[in-house]
């Protein structure tokens, strides 16, 4: 198995933000998820994961509910706030002008 | 990030711990389930699939530490950490602690007790009174000069003003309240039938007045009481209603009782009841008061309509006025009416109070800025002793941001504490006032309200910045391989770092020099003001009258009574001569006024004749005040009713109507008669000791008869011993009379001069203040600097430097502070003193004595501050200075 490509630091917010945009979703799914989405590629750190999502808490982006999960037991389901909603708008926008110009800079010949 | 959402978690992570945990625990759990359920399935056994999972975790614990790490980033939890560690560190320094805390509380404290009586006695004056903030005064003026106004002439301003809301008069009055036994003067309030309802006050039982109770003379004997004298002389009857009661020898009816808490509209006083305003004439006696529009006794209190600037309003009612003089010249010739603000109010204690409250201000702000430098220097003088500490921490990786903030919450814990304290001093002083006026039973309250306590919160805001910033700046300058050497290495005037503190200590001395140059000033007017002869013996002469017309006496009886008593008092042991007259000088009364002519005087170019003051005097009353005459002859018992008029004029009026002549025999014409002038007093006080010399005569009381003169008696007897008699002889011929107040005329001249005494008490005290403030700083300075010149110092002592040599050394550095301050508060003070105007008497703001003692006395005391520092440095010895190094 080829060694999962690690998260460059920050970027772990925005993919826990946008996969919260889907649906709430508590850490155990969202881990799988990117994992799913991304084909494979990235592996979340599971140890980062939960330090994330509370400072994401904190800052009010995201909101945390006590539910059932998929197979019965008690789960904690993270939603998207609005705050959150317009935040991840903002940095998808950075995120995407940032890769096409590191693309332009790679493609240069 | 809005706060709502953030609100809520973070209090719940500082509060419920607990449940936080089990979250997370419970959280951490679910996953790890998850995990090993996958791993399972993928086919492990469940006890490697757990270990698998808790490995891919990376360790449960760590986690949560992290977790917990994510949510402590927060300021509260950080706050209560800063304020756990500053209590720690300020219990370990108590002495420090307890000191700063004291300054802080005497400066905020002084603040929030004078801004307390501003709010009590000026801005706010009348507790439960609504919309304070738009009511104005009302005077009249003749030819721009302060009067009373008519009750005619108010109700056509009420009528007229469209500006106004509401118009009311309430004029403050005595009568004596007779229950059982006691008889006594108590003091109330003459009042317009709407004064209830325009004040928006409601009696608590019963009603107030009805609006045909203003009219019909004397129709309405109706009285509603203060609920003091409710629960106090009635005893909280509570059928009080409709009850009866002799005062004033009328028969009232109670109708009423004023909610506990209200005082009535009379800054110094408060009021006992009130009548309605077609009781005048059985309160104040002489003629009609209701109709006579010439008859001045009153002023008003108006409401203006919302928006409505106090400038429109004067246009609007000096547009009334004005048409009223044209409308009726014989009583309203150069009459006009004046709109004062309520804290400018001429006719009761605002008034007075005004100018000193603002030099209160003035003083407080510096006393407060004083503070701030002294606690500065404090804590200035404390973080170097920390500069260890705060090393060790910034060594450490504590960011400076962290230290910073530590810095200020313990300024904001000390300058909390302090605000607690000044708040509580504030309380003590709520009435503190009165104690500084001579005169008995007033009332003067600070009010303690949401504006006063805003400000003290805003003050210890200020204060924490100020203190918990002077040792944050200098943290920044904390280069960290330099402070963890030794530090014990200054040399005695080094300038680095040293500047700061010593110019906290500069701005200290400027300040206090400013305030003791003020309360030197001050004194000094204080003593020319008493000093001053009043034109009268003082000290020997007794002044009180006799409530008559409300007594019911008419003028008749009121003149057989008059001389009866007269007789009689003459003939009590101890007493050398008693006349009456109809207002007593330095008080509150008017004098009438007249405009006069004088044979062969010369009308001035506008043709309006002047106007003199007079008093209406009996036979003997310059006897009994001892005011020479220069010429002529006292009135006499023949001077009456059917006798020619006579006056007797003072030297100024004689030199200025008579210009070197001989004005005896010669004529005056007093309110449209020509009286002949029998004698020429010497000039004495008629309104106040700082007044200048003023023309001024006298007429005899009978020819110009008033129902409740002054009684004046000359003695030698204690005051005591004369009241007792006084009152045996009254109560012989009535026994229904009370005597008012008894003082004698030296404490009218106390009470006249009040204003300056309490200015002068105050701003000495706090001058005294500033000045030991000031001390102990420049003693904190120069015994850190002794304590950091060690080195220094052994090796001056080494070298062969005596014990003079050190302490000349220590003492000249500390008095270069002083005198650089005091060079500095010099031209500061030339200016600032002008502020005192006419507060000083006799004296000029820029007196070089006050300026040289003021200098004398605060270079022995910073000498005095200095001095244990410079004797502990002579103290130092060499051998171990030296060898500490």
């Amino acid at each position: 198995m080829a060694k999962p490509t690690d998260l460059v630091q920050g970027t772990l917010d925005l993919l826990i933000l946008r996969t919260l945009a889907l649906q709430p979703m508590h850490g155990w799914g969202i881990a799988q998820r990117i994992r799913q989405v991304s084909n494979q590629v990235l592996q979340v750190h599971q140890g980062a994961l939960y330090p994330a999502l509370h400072r994401l808490e904190q800052q009010g982006w995201i909101r945390a509910k006590w539910g059932e999960s998929e197979n019965n037991r008690r789960a904690k389901y993270y939603s998207l706030t609005p705050d959150g909603a317009k935040y991840l708008r903002q940095e998808q926008a950075q995120w995407k002008r940032l890769s096409s110009a590191i693309g332009l800079v790679l493609d240069m010949s | 990030m809005r706060w709502y959402y953030k609100l809520p978690l973070r209090l719940r992570s500082l509060f419920r711990k607990n449940e936080t945990e089990l979250d997370l625990s419970e959280e951490l759990q679910f996953h790890l389930q998850n995990q090993i359920d996958e791993y399972v399935a993928q086919g492990m056994d469940p006890r490697e699939a757990r270990r698998a999972a808790l490995q891919s975790l990376g360790g449960i614990e760590q986690v949560k530490e992290e977790c917990r790490e994510a949510r402590k980033m927060n300021l509260i939890e950080n706050f209560a950490r800063d304020v756990r560690l500053g209590l720690r560190m300020l219990r370990r320094n108590p002495g420090f602690t307890v000191l700063v805390i004291l300054c802080l509380t005497l400066g905020i404290g002084a603040n929030a007790a004078v801004f307390s009586w501003v709010e009590g006695l000026l801005v706010r004056p009348y507790p439960l009174v609504s919309h304070q903030e738009r009511l104005v005064t009302l005077t009249g003026t003749v030819r721009d000069e302060r009067d009373q106004t008519s009750w005619p002439d108010l109700l056509d301003v009420q009528r007229s003003c469209t500006l106004c809301e509401t118009l009311f008069v309430s004029s403050i009055t005595g009568a004596t309240l007779s229950i059982g036994e006691r008889a006594q003067v108590m003091t109330g309030s003459i009042v317009s039938a709407n004064y209830f309802d325009a004040i928006g006050v409601h009696p608590m039982l019963g009603r107030g007045f009805e609006p045909g109770e203003d009219s019909g003379r004397n129709a309405h004997p109706v009285l509603v009481i203060s609920y003091h004298l409710w629960q106090t002389r009635f005893k909280g009857d509570p059928e009080i209603i409709g009850k009866t009661q002799r005062f004033d020898n009328v028969v009232h009816t109670i109708i009423g009782v004023a909610p506990a808490g209200f005082h009535g509209t009379f800054v110094g006083r408060d009021m006992e009841y009130w009548v309605p305003l077609s009781m005048v004439n059985a309160f104040y006696g002489g003629g009609d008061k209701l109709e006579d529009r010439g008859a001045r006794w009153c002023e008003a209190y108006v409401r203006l309509k919302p928006g409505v600037t106090r400038n429109q309003a004067q246009q609007e009612i000096s547009a009334i006025a004005a048409r009223l003089e044209a409308e009726y010249p014989a009583t309203n010739r150069g009459r006009g009416i004046k709109v004062w603000a309520l804290w400018q109010t001429p006719f009761n204690h605002a008034g007075h109070l005004l100018p000193t409250l603002e030099i209160m201000v003035v003083v407080v702000v510096f006393v407060l800025l004083i503070v701030c430098a002294n606690v500065g220097n404090l804590l200035l003088v404390r973080s170097f002793a920390r500069r260890h500490e705060m090393t060790v921490r910034l060594a450490l990786g504590a960011g400076r941001g962290r230290l910073l903030r530590q810095l200020v919450t313990e300024g904001l814990l000390l300058s909390a504490c302090g605000a607690a304290g000044g708040m509580l001093v504030a309380y003590w002083c709520r009435h503190a006032l009165v104690l500084l006026f001579p005169e008995n039973g007033m009332y003067l309250p600070g009010q303690i309200d949401g504006r006063v306590l805003g400000l003290s919160a805003v003050l210890c805001l200020v204060v924490t910045l100020a203190v918990g910033l002077v040792p944050a700046f200098q943290t920044r300058h904390l280069a960290l391989a330099d402070t963890l050497k030794s530090e014990a290495s200054s040399v005695m005037g080094a300038r680095s770092r040293a500047w700061f503190r010593s110019s906290l200590v500069v701005l200290q001395v400027t300040l206090s020099f400013l305030l003791l140059v003020g309360a030197t000033l001050l004194m000094q007017s204080l003593r020319n003001i008493r000093t001053t002869s009043p034109g009268f013996s003082a000290t020997r002469v007794l002044d009180t009258w006799i409530p008559l017309a409300a007594a019911g006496y008419d003028a008749p009886r009121a003149k057989a009574f008059q001389d009866e008593l007269i007789e009689r008092v003459r003939a009590l042991p101890g007493v050398e001569a008693a006349a009456y007259a109809r207002v007593v000088p330095l008080s509150y009364d008017s004098f009438s006024s007249s405009p006069i002519a004088v044979d062969g005087y010369e009308l001035p170019p506008n043709g309006q004749s002047p106007d003199e003051l007079y008093n209406e005097v009996s036979p003997g009353y310059f006897a009994t005040m001892g005011i020479p005459l220069i010429s002529g002859r006292e009135f006499t018992r023949a001077d009456d009713e059917n006798a020619p008029r006579v006056a007797i004029v003072n030297q100024t009026m004689a030199a200025r109507y008579w210009r070197g002549q001989n004005p005896i025999g010669q004529r005056l014409r007093v309110k449209g008669n020509w009286v002949r002038v029998v004698g020429i007093a010497a000039d004495s006080k008629y309104y106040s000791m700082e007044e200048n010399a003023r023309s001024f005569f006298y007429v005899p009381l009978r020819q110009y008869f008033d129902i409740e003169p002054d009684i004046h008696i000359r003695t030698t007897q204690p005051l005591q011993t004369i009241q007792t008699a006084l009152l045996r002889e009254v109560r012989g011929l009535d026994d229904n009379l009370a005597l008012y107040e008894m003082i004698t005329l030296q404490e009218q001249v106390n009470r006249s001069t009040s204003q300056q005494l309490v200015a002068v008490s105050l701003v000495a005290l706090l001058g005294g203040l500033a000045l030991l403030l000031a001390s102990i700083g420049l003693y904190g300075v120069m015994s850190y600097t002794v304590s950091q010149s060690t080195r220094e110092l052994g090796l001056r002592m080494a070298l062969g430097a005596d014990v003079s040599n050190v302490l000349r050394l220590v003492l000249s550095r500390g008095l270069l502070l002083t005198t650089t301050g005091i060079f500095i508060g010099i031209p500061l003070a030339l200016l600032l003193t002008r502020l005192l105007g006419n507060l000083l008497y006799q004296v000029s703001p820029r007196d070089p004595l006050a300026f040289g003692a003021v200098f004398v006395v605060m270079t022995l005391a910073s000498t005095a501050a200095c001095f244990l520092p410079a004797w502990r440095a002579t103290r130092t010895d060499p051998m171990r200075a030296l060898r500490a190094e």
